[in-house]
């Protein structure tokens, strides 16, 4: 490393930041992404159920029925928007989406509950959005559940086992923290993936890739010029989401920032690496806008930001350990809300820095300074 | 030492032979034309000098620097110009000079003065906070050759450096060329301007990749019993044809 080295070096990142900051298309990717992506994840992407919708068919009509309503009613967690009397009514509101879900107390439900016997009630959900069937279907199981206890509990002998959840690392079950930390992830992968292939592709459609290959400058330190500037640009829409996260979003941040900060830092060796493999392989922006894509979709699919890896199929969630996404999914995840060290994620640190080295390493082979 | 010493040279795109069997020599401070229809192989041929594609086969050697084998120091040895006048739109006409001068090496006690040489050779005085993509043709092609030649390379190739410029814009370009190769500084240029051909001292005719002819325009007049270039060039290639 001489002085000349820095000087390239210098020179390269001083002009890409000059044209990035100045290219309003580069601005927008820059600012836009990560902002979206924090509104829509933050705000309207929201997978709790508050307040289900149930339609109420009674079909016993005793004091016990009623108490048992006042009892769903009473939890917060119902309001009761529909009272379906027959069979065909009763489909009509579940066609239509009014409920969610639909109740139904049987005839001789009171009767059977004063004999002693176990009696059922019917919980009839819609579902089509299986997520928020279970969910629902759990509450109404807990209103049921603490419904017959009451009812039963004063003579009965047999003893009861009880299961008393208590839900770590987000104890309100807010699927806002389990997105927003996740945005993270996504932003520094869009933005140094997709900014570093256009940057680097973009010369060579305008011709000044030729150019600067016939200058003295070295592979190595073009290469470090365009993808530092990048770099820089993934860890400001860091901080910019992770302040968001924290001050809008009151997002817990349990672990320390310092190795949030270090673990983007090895990440960028793969995304910023994929990206430079990426405008190797395209000609046009458009062709690494493309390429972009392709890398990015299935990853950000693997990556289990949205869809748990635990549920996959087996052979994909194999597939999923080569995404370098979903390591980097799981440091961020465990450092906001399980406020987890090195000492636990020192597995997915090591195979970000596998992948980084691999990537970085390959694409700089392929990364000359000919045309041929 | 000549300043360019091709020998042999040949260079192949899967089955299409885009350079065949070139070999020439360029003197120190002369100015060489490369004529030739598009497609005849001479940027390719420019493009291998410059250590942007590597030779198939045969040699060449640019102030005495394999261009194979040495391309770095062949690339501290040259100022390239391609057709496009490849310069960065979105930044300023000093910001694109200072840009090539940082990575050149211009020495920072000289780079002032070099910037300020630049600019008043593109007659650009008094523009130099202007957006380069804001430049009519002509300046863009001497901003383009300035930012060449900012770190005084001995040789200088120029592919096509006029090509969509108006005849006076290309007319003071040419006084440029004669003016670094008085300096000593030699010039390998391509054109397929006829009147562009006679300014040069040595000419090589390319067709199809290979060299048909080369010598003076005088000498390839003489040698053709034709007054002109432009007859000269299409009864060369005439001939080719027909011994083809």
């Amino acid at each position: 490393m001489n002085n000349g080295t820095w000087r390239r070096i210098r020179e390269i990142v001083r002009k890409e930041f000059r044209q990035a900051l100045r290219d309003p298309r580069m601005r927008a990717l820059m600012v836009g992404p990560p902002l979206i992506q924090l509104v829509i994840f933050g705000f309207a992407v929201n997978m709790d159920v508050e307040r289900a919708r149930i339609g109420w068919s009674d079909g016993d009509r005793t004091p016990a029925s009623r108490e048992l309503r006042a009892a769903f009613e009473g939890s917060r967690r119902f309001e009761v928007v529909a009272a379906p009397e027959s069979e065909a009514e009763t489909q009509a509101v579940l066609d239509r989406g009014e409920a969610q879900a639909v109740i139904r107390v049987l005839p001789g439900v009171a009767r059977e509950i004063e004999r002693g016997e176990t009696a059922a009630v019917q919980v009839l959900l819609d579902g089509t959005d299986s997520n928020t069937a279970g969910i629902v279907a759990g509450y109404a199981s807990q209103v049921i559940g603490r419904f017959a206890a009451q009812a039963g509990g004063g003579g009965s002998a047999q003893p009861g086992l009880e299961a008393r959840s208590r839900v770590w690392f987000n104890a309100d079950l807010r699927s806002r923290n389990y997105f927003v930390p996740g945005v993270v992830v996504n932003i520094i992968s869009l933005v140094t993936l997709m900014l570093t292939a256009m940057a680097i592709v973009r010369e060579k459609e305008i011709g000044t890739m030729e150019q600067l290959m016939v200058t003295p400058i070295r592979p190595m330190e073009l290469m470090v010029g365009k993808l530092l500037p990048f770099g820089v640009v993934g860890m400001v829409d860091m901080a910019l989401v992770t302040s968001l996260a924290l001050l809008v979003f009151r997002v817990p941040l349990r672990g320390s920032l310092l190795l949030l900060v270090a673990s983007s830092a090895l990440y960028m060796l793969t995304s910023l690496g994929t990206g430079l493999f990426l405008s190797t392989i395209s000609n046009t922006q458009q062709q690494a806008l493309m390429s972009s894509f392709m890398f990015f979709m299935p990853a950000f699919m693997l990556s289990g930001f949205a869809f748990p890896i635990r549920n996959m199929p087996l052979p994909v969630q194999w597939l999923s350990y080569l995404d370098p996404i979903r390591y980097f999914m799981e440091i961020v995840r465990g450092i906001f809300l399980k406020g987890t060290g090195m000492e636990v994620l020192w597995p997915q640190m090591a195979a970000m820095a596998v992948f980084g080295a691999a990537i970085m390493g390959g694409s700089a082979l392929r990364f000359h300074k000919r045309l041929d | 030492m000549k300043a360019v010493e091709v020998d042999n040279l040949t260079k192949r795109f899967g089955q299409f032979v885009a350079v065949d069997q070139v070999s020439l020599s360029v003197e120190q401070g002369e100015i060489f034309g490369f004529l030739g229809p598009n497609g005849a192989g001479k940027s390719t041929t420019i493009r291998i000098l410059c250590g942007l594609l590597s030779p198939t086969s045969g040699r060449a050697t640019v102030n005495g620097f394999d261009v194979a084998a040495q391309s770095e120091q062949v690339k501290q040895n040259i100022g390239y110009m391609s057709q496009k006048f490849s310069l960065y739109d979105d930044l300023a006409v000093e910001e694109n000079i200072e840009f090539f001068g940082g990575i050149y090496g211009v020495p920072a006690a000289e780079r002032e003065e070099r910037k300020r040489y630049v600019m008043r050779m593109a007659g650009l005085e008094d523009k130099g906070g202007m957006p380069t993509r804001l430049l009519p043709g002509g300046w863009k092609q001497r901003l383009a050759l300035g930012c060449a030649v900012l770190h005084r390379p001995p040789i200088l190739f120029l592919d096509e450096p006029t090509s969509g410029v108006d005849p006076i814009a290309r007319r003071e370009f040419w006084d440029l060329i004669y003016q670094f190769s008085e300096a000593g500084q030699t010039v390998f240029v391509t054109t397929h301007y006829m009147e562009e051909a006679e300014y040069c001292h040595r000419l090589a005719l390319m067709y199809r990749g290979k060299v048909i002819a080369l010598g003076t325009p005088q000498e390839l007049k003489r040698q053709a019993g034709l007054p002109s270039m432009e007859q000269v060039f299409v009864e060369m290639i005439e001939r080719e044809e027909a011994g083809a």
